[in-house]
């Protein structure tokens, strides 16, 4: 075992960039392998739902064919996880598609290893009629007809089906849904340097050069892995790293900065130390590993809640806004009763109608504490329903009672909100939600995930 | 008295996941993080009046490795939900800027 390994993270999320420079100056450290996260929950369920993707294909492009031709021209492997936002298998192959595309363009050749992490319904039936699915925190009621409405679902991998494709020879390797640790975590394992120091690393590496003092654009990471501890140090010279900065990032989209649950086991950060080895590098040494009594995968799974229509107005007279919310309450009812009137008793149970009012509580909805209102509000109305066609529909008679909706200041027809487009209603497409937060105890780590190889 | 944002380096809110909502109080120095910690200004009860939850579903831990603070509680609504408001959950820590710390 050589005394240590260099990694370098390419970006917090690839698509979103970072600078060509920075991953030169990098190159020339001579990292062990190039790892990158292409995934997030963080945007929201459209994107298991629907399996499109958080960036354009032109964005990935950019970024995998600078890390593709520095992995190659250095003979060093390339990691990618959750491949184009929720890591479906439609995204991995797009992924993969775009892979093929550098390859040919840039004479590049390579094993290329996918790790395909898309879940069959009957086994995960299966597993839950056996008690093998358990709920986490705050999780919705799962049942076989939540999983039969799924549109995806997906399981996050842990490191064993990374090493599993690097012990395979795979020089590049695009994963589906995966852990954003273990993107960084597999090949220091696999050489076995300390679990505890690696899936450290692996935590403030995950996110770029999310763990320096001023992020001023995403960017390259670079960390030195011994067995003891770890230096990280930004290879972008306009960035710094502290303790600080460093031990900070364990706050980051962790519910605590102490622990970071894996597939195989916890990282414990509580006896971590922080220490500046110079005015941009910290040493980080002292967690602690415990691995896992079960080895169990986390499921994320979205479901089709309907298909919205959206009006975009604004209110700027100061009569209807003295009175606004006994206005729009008025105005929501009336909307109603047109619905009704138009669409018959039976539409009731078929769609829903919203309204978020900005400058009011558009950010915080019923939690809002301040009740004050501006000289002018935003409403944005919003229907939800099984087809577009029904949701646009039902929308158009909103827009006509909405628009003149009136107050008993003024006489004569008012046109009381302001729409910016015509057409006012706007079809936003499908909405999806999540609905599991839940593990599954797999028989083995690679039960649950598909690998193949190919020569590009 | 000071308000929180005067003394914090960075107060936030993010999502830990889609079924949970979570605060990070970056303060800056550890002197003021220290006496806000200590006065528990920043309490399960706080959270539980204004995010209107039970004090059991608040955790709050203190992390003195970076001089902050750190709420997590259930999200109010599943990110992207139809009745979500903040997909990111980025700007729920509104009510968070103004307290008084001693």
């Amino acid at each position: 075992m050589s005394a240590e390994v260099r990694i370098l993270s390419a970006t917090g999320i690839l698509g979103s960039g970072f600078r060509e420079e920075t991953l030169n100056r990098a190159m020339a450290l001579h990292p062990d392998f190039i790892g990158a996260d292409s995934g997030s929950t963080d945007p929201g369920p459209y994107y298991l739902g629907s399996g499109e993707t958080l960036f354009s294909d032109s964005a990935y492009k950019r970024d995998l064919r600078l890390i593709l031709l520095a992995a190659r021209a250095a003979k060093i492997p390339a990691i990618i996880g959750s491949a184009c936002t929720a890591g479906t298998d439609g995204q991995l192959d797009r992924l993969a598609g775009i892979a093929r595309e550098i390859a040919r363009e840039e004479k590049l050749s390579f094993k290329l290893g996918t790790i395909r992490s898309e879940q069959d319904k009957g086994y995960l039936k299966q597993k839950l009629r056996t008690g093998k699915i358990t709920p986490l925190a705050n999780a919705p009621v799962l049942d076989e007809g939540v999983i039969e409405r799924s549109a995806h679902i997906v399981g996050m991998c842990g490191i064993e089906p990374y090493i599993e494709a690097l012990q395979n020879g795979a020089d590049v390797i695009l994963a589906g849904r995966s852990s954003d640790t273990s993107i960084f975590s597999a090949l220091p394992v696999m050489k076995g340097f300390n679990p505890a120091t690696v899936w450290h690393m692996a935590k403030i590496l995950e996110c770029g050069a999310a763990c320096v003092v001023l992020r001023k654009y995403p960017d390259c990471m670079f960390a030195t892995v011994t067995n003891d501890h770890f230096v990280v140090e930004p290879p972008n010279p306009e960035y710094r790293c502290d303790p600080v900065s460093v031990a900070s990032h364990n706050l980051y989209e962790n519910s605590t900065p102490y622990e970071l649950i894996e597939p195989s086991g916890v990282l414990n950060t509580f006896h971590a130390k922080y220490e500046a080895v110079s005015d941009r590098a910290v040493r980080v040494s002292g967690s602690t590993f415990k691995p896992a009594h079960r080895y169990t995968i986390k499921l994320e799974g979205a479901e089709l809640a309907g298909y919205q229509s959206l009006i975009v107005g604004s209110v700027r007279d100061p009569v209807i806004l003295h009175q606004f919310n006994s206005w729009l309450d008025g105005l929501m009812k009336a909307a109603r009763d047109r619905i009704r009137s138009v669409f018959g008793p039976d539409i009731e149970r078929q769609y829903r109608f919203d309204v978020r009012v900005f400058g009011k509580n558009a950010a915080m909805g019923k939690l809002e504490p301040e009740t004050r209102i501006g000289h002018e509000v935003g409403l944005l109305f919003q229907v939800t329903a099984e087809t577009q066609e029904l949701a646009t529909a039902l929308m158009k008679s909103v827009g006509h009672i909405a628009v003149h909706y009136p107050v008993p200041e003024w006489s004569g027809l008012i046109t009381s909100i302001a729409y910016p487009y015509s057409p006012p209603e706007i079809a936003r497409g499908p909405s999806y939600r999540f609905n599991m937060n839940h593990v599954v105890e797999p028989a083995s780590p690679l039960e649950m995930f598909r690998i193949g190889y190919e020569n590009v | 008295m000071a308000k929180l944002w005067q003394v914090a380096k960075l107060i936030r809110s993010k999502n830990s996941g889609p079924f949970e909502l979570t605060f990070d109080v970056i303060f800056k120095d550890r002197g003021t993080y220290e006496r806000a910690r200590d006065a528990k200004i920043i309490s399960a009860e706080w959270f539980a009046k204004t995010y209107r939850l039970s004090p059991d579903a608040v955790s709050v831990i203190h992390y003195d490795a970076a001089s902050a603070i750190k709420v997590t509680i259930p999200r109010p609504v599943i990110s992207g939900d139809v009745d979500d408001t903040d997909v990111f959950g980025g700007q729920q820590y509104g009510p968070l800027v103004d307290l008084d710390v001693p």
